[in-house]
């Protein structure tokens, strides 16, 4: 496909790779976060489960069914917390929430692939496809903090 | 029927969207809007908005004289014996709560059935589960054949002597299926019960005849069939709204306030509390009119004619299913393997065509079909066959463009 598409902004050659072969994919058995999230006007929906201990995304799991931009970023939100401490976790969540609103965002942090998603921005019907999974981050280890207090 | 002339009443349709003409195929979602319309209510809001009823001013009567005049075209519209059956709402969904809230708390008690289709739109399914639960009544579906019609054996069997109202959409609004609602009504009645009818999808698109349906309740949207948003209409028959309650009260619906009682206007004001949406039911008229003067069976045959043509152009895409019987109202809905709904939408969107991506409100429905989330395209009377080229060329560019970057 010839690269000046206009939708190549959006459909980028990691965030296509990360919908056809996602990472971290399934459901952790015995784990102390589990979140099930949708998106009720289109039917997007993740089931998030990670394991956190002393302070850290030691494990972390997804499931779910949505478009290539919803499971894509799950992917990479999956990929870019494990083994991050929760503070680190919660401020990548931060930044990718800036960044995909088309904000300024602190880009003293490495994003990775995360990067790839920041076309979105430009596509304001597909944003809340993009931060369904990272809402479900933030619920998870919202919840978590609140139950080990 | 002049598509081109009917075209040009739409100024919202000539317009660039990404560097492309606009092809609007989202009108079961709501429909455009053309300059009779538009000019009607930027004339009521120039020259006489006024609160109605009330007042003995020139422009008070301008508007209540409208506002009335509204409702007689509505009941001519769909053929009701009288404008005191014609209630004014916010909406289908509006006018479905008020049912269920009324009629239903009333007449619905613990062991009774409640029947519906698996094809209902949330809002003609939510309504009733909650009178489910309130009342202790049982919910009940009649099931649906494999091309998402309704066999009359069905609605024979699931709808008993125990049911106290059956629900059914008119049209659905995934599938395109045109339900049996004169035959439904007979079966309902011949139990004793009444028949509530979801016209949303209907009435913006065929004839409607409620005394020939013979219907109990019906429903449909002023936004969807050329009108403003924030009106609808229930139309009901006036022995069962007479003895109805109304579920909202205040201004506008009483009679005689006293300290400890009131007594309520007759119909179909009692239920009409508050200020009522005057713009919104004079628009509404003024897209009856319209339709009118199109003519109804002019909109249906032509949206046949699209939702065939479209049918037969998308049967020779590899890969596309769609979903719903072949004999339909005027929408397709589909899927493309391997391709998400709402990157096809995308997708299309690019190419200035808007359509539906998701769940269309009837998530029992998507799982019926086992998918979660389907495309839509869905015509009215200003589409053409040639848009539907443009469509078709572009489902082939995005089964195209998912397949390159995979």
């Amino acid at each position: 496909m010839s690269s000046n598409h206009p939708l190549d902004q959006l459909y980028r050659q990691v965030i296509m790779d990360h919908y056809k072969n996602p990472r971290n994919r399934g459901v952790l058995e015995g784990t102390n976060v589990d979140v099930n999230m949708n998106n009720p006007t289109c039917g997007d929906r993740i089931h998030l489960t990670m394991k956190v201990e002393d302070g850290k995304v030691a494990d972390v799991k997804f499931e779910g069914e949505g478009c290539s931009i919803s499971m894509s970023s799950a992917s990479m939100m999956t990929q870019a917390i494990k083994g991050k401490t929760v503070e680190e976790a919660l401020r990548l969540a931060h930044i990718f929430s800036d960044m995909i609103q088309g904000k300024e965002y602190d880009d003293s942090v490495d994003l990775g692939d995360i990067e790839a998603l920041q076309g979105v921005s430009k596509f304001p019907a597909r944003i809340k496809c993009a931060t369904l999974a990272w809402k479900a981050l933030e619920k998870g280890l919202h919840n978590h903090e609140h139950e080990g207090r | 029927m002049n598509v081109n002339e009917i075209r040009a009443l739409f100024p919202i349709l000539h317009q660039q969207v990404n560097g492309h003409p606009l092809i609007y195929f989202d009108s079961a979602a709501t429909s455009q809007k053309p300059l009779p319309v538009i000019e009607t209510l930027d004339r009521y809001y120039r020259e006489y908005n006024s609160n109605v009823h009330r007042g003995v001013h020139t422009l008070g009567t301008k508007a209540t004289d409208a506002y009335e005049g509204a409702r007689e075209k509505v009941r001519r519209f769909i053929n009701a014996k009288s404008a005191q059956e014609i209630i004014f709402t916010r909406g289908t969904t509006s006018s479905l709560n008020l049912v269920a809230a009324s009629y239903g708390r009333a007449n619905v008690k613990e062991g009774d059935e409640i029947v519906i289709t698996y094809m209902e739109h949330h809002s003609n399914l939510i309504p009733w589960q909650q009178l489910a639960k309130q009342t202790g009544a049982t919910l009940k579906y009649i099931p649906l054949q494999a091309d998402g019609t309704i066999d009359l054996r069905d609605v024979e069997a699931t709808v008993t002597p125990a049911a106290k109202i059956v629900a059914i959409a008119h049209v659905s609004n995934v599938l395109g299926t045109v339900n049996p609602v004169r035959e439904i009504a007979r079966i309902a009645h011949e139990r004793g019960a009444v028949i509530v009818v979801d016209a949303a999808q209907s009435a913006p698109h065929m004839k409607i005849d409620v005394q020939e349906l013979d219907c109990d309740f019906l429903a449909f949207s002023g936004h969807k069939m050329c009108g403003p948003t924030g009106i609808g209409v229930l139309y009901g028959k006036r022995e069962l709204l007479e003895k109805m309650e109304p579920i909202e009260f205040g201004g506008e619906m009483i009679d005689f306030v006293e300290l400890y009682d009131s007594t309520w206007k007759e119909l179909p004001w009692k239920f009409e509390g508050g200020t009522p949406i005057i713009a919104g039911a004079i628009g509404l008229g003024a897209a009856i009119d319209f339709l009118e003067q199109v003519g109804l069976d002019a909109i249906a045959a032509h949206e046949h004619e699209l939702a065939q043509y479209a049918l037969e152009r998308m049967a020779d895409i590899e890969g596309v299913t769609v979903y719903g019987p072949k004999e339909r109202a005027g929408l397709v809905t589909f899927n493309i393997e391997g391709v998400h709904p709402h990157d096809v939408a995308t997708v299309l969107d690019a190419e200035g065509i808007a359509i539906r991506a998701g769940h269309h409100c009837a998530q029992p429905l998507m799982k019926w079909l086992g998918v979660t989330a389907t495309a839509r395209a869905s015509f009215y009377l200003y589409n053409t066959r040639e848009e539907i080229d443009r469509f078709i060329a572009a489902l082939q560019k995005a089964k195209e463009y998912f397949s390159h970057v995979f």
